[in-house]
């Protein structure tokens, strides 16, 4: 089995497990859509579209989390873990097919979101796409390492936030601020560390 | 690894931090800007500076472990993390009290380090609600030290961010600390940096001592019952 | 260059700036007191099983 082949499997696992299940990304596409909603009347009047801007972002951000919660809930709920590890399989490659099935959830529910976005406040640029685009890398990499050490530890969805939103900080400055070079340092950094890292943290679980 | 004897560290360390504060209120110029509360500078720097070095040394250690998966620098890291917790609240209290000193405000979003130093300290208390959720033994001691390893990288892509998101969130504000030093207050800067370097290895190496202790009287329980 | 507002109490920043800083320390060594103190206890009721055993 190749390197590829086992990342596709996996991927397509986790594809094929939501797409009978229908419960995490149903739940992003209103998790988002209600935070817009509730942004709007957060804004007071007037608002600059910088700042409505900025709340996509926060958006964006929450309703990353809640997918990633969701991540390796299967895998804890079904004992999975050891049977994955005992796989043929590189670790990181276990990483890898879970953080191309998050980026597609992520996608999709953008897909929904930046439309939304546009309609409910005002357009979005090509640049803010691109990020978004580039920060769906970030989140996917780094939120996939974070929710197998979050799913290992008794406060599992508690600890996933406070793991993740230190490292989500600099991925919504390079956003709403556009530096898409910055994104793709950030993607290209953390990317490799998270790979080469998720090896250690499911060692032993 | 030269191993100092920790009597004489604390007795460096005394000795370094009363001269330290000696040379701070009574050889120190004062500041033509700033008047008298830029000797808070003397303090609030080389906290943030010390800092840094408790999260370089628990990355340091975590990669130690990573490769020798010995217990004790799993603990060292972890002391070595929770210096630089301590190190960094002060840091951001000191911090606070000099921006009120100086423009009238507690928190200013213009200062960098204090900005970056709010970042980490999220990040790096996150590392202890991680340590508590997960059971003591090599599963916890692996994910302590990959956080702490993305801690160490997190600090210099986060002070990039932060140093771009002035553009958007404020007008640059000059302020006049940094390297722009006479001789003299670059003298008491460096004693006050060293005497606060010596305060961690001081405190590091007695919360060591404390918790390897505590690991032994465990062990000797569960030896006698 | 930033025109410092020059508080009457200027000082007193400076004071509980280091106040804070001394504080925190102090704090910490009476937390490492408070565990040598325990660890002395138990140290003491251990040695005591290991005697009763002989």
């Amino acid at each position: 089995m190749t390197y590829v082949s086992d990342v596709t499997a996996l991927a397509r696992k986790d594809l094929l497990l939501e797409l009978r299940a229908k419960e995490t990304l149903p739940s992003m596409l209103l998790f988002v859509i209600a935070a817009l909603t509730i942004f709007h009347f957060a804004l007071p009047h007037g608002t600059s579209h910088q700042a409505a801007l900025g709340l996509l972002w926060a958006a964006l951000i929450f309703t990353a989390l809640l997918g990633l919660t969701r991540a390796f809930v299967a895998e804890r709920e079904q004992g999975m873990f050891d049977a994955l590890v005992l796989a043929p399989c590189d670790r990181s490659a276990i990483w890898l097919g879970k953080t191309l099935a998050v980026l597609a959830f992520l996608v999709a529910a953008e897909v929904v979101a930046l439309p939304a976005f546009a309609a409910f406040f005002s357009g979005v640029d090509g640049r803010t796409v691109a990020a978004v685009a580039l920060a769906d890398v970030g989140i996917a990499t780094v939120g996939t390492l974070f929710g197998a050490m979050a799913v290992a530890g008794r406060a599992r969805e508690l600890l996933l936030p406070l793991l993740f939103l230190p490292m989500a900080i600099p991925i919504v400055i390079g956003g709403v601020g556009g530096y898409l070079w910055f994104l793709v340092l950030y993607d290209a950094i953390f990317a490799v560390l998270s790979w080469a890292a998720f090896e250690y943290v499911i060692a032993e679980v | 690894m030269v191993r100092v004897r920790l009597s004489a560290l604390a007795a460096a360390c005394t000795g370094l931090v009363g001269l330290a504060l000696a040379l701070i209120f009574f050889v120190a110029p004062t500041d033509a800007d700033q008047g008298f509360s830029q000797r808070i500078f003397y303090f609030h720097v080389p906290i943030a500076l010390t800092s840094y070095a408790c999260f370089g040394w628990g990355a340091w250690k975590a990669l130690r472990y990573l490769r020798t998966r010995d217990e004790r620098a799993d603990l060292e890291s972890y002391v070595a993390i929770h210096q630089g917790v301590i190190f960094g609240a002060l840091t951001l209290l000191t911090g606070s009290i000099w921006a009120k000193a100086s423009w009238g405000v507690w928190w200013s979003w213009s200062e960098n380090q204090l900005v970056l130093f709010l970042v980490l300290f999220l990040f790096y208390c996150a590392y202890f609600m991680l340590r508590f959720s997960v059971e003591p033994g090599p599963a916890r001691a692996n994910m302590s030290a990959v956080y702490a390893l993305f801690g160490v990288v997190l600090i210099p892509v986060s002070f990039l961010a932060i140093r771009l998101s002035q553009k958007f969130i404020h007008p640059v504000v000059f302020t006049s600390h940094g390297p722009q030093m006479t001789g003299s207050q670059f003298f008491v800067f460096c004693v006050s940096f060293a005497a606060l370097l010596t305060l961690f290895a001081t405190l590091y190496q007695v919360e060591l001592a404390g918790k390897r202790l505590d690991a032994h009287v465990r062990e000797l329980r569960e030896l006698l019952t | 260059m930033i025109a410092s507002s020059s508080p009457p109490s200027e000082w007193q920043y400076v004071a509980a700036a280091y106040l804070v800083v001394f504080v925190f320390v102090l704090a910490w060594v009476a937390l490492i007191a408070a565990k040598l103190g325990r660890l002395q206890k138990q140290l003491g009721e251990l040695v005591e099983k290991a005697r009763a055993r002989g």
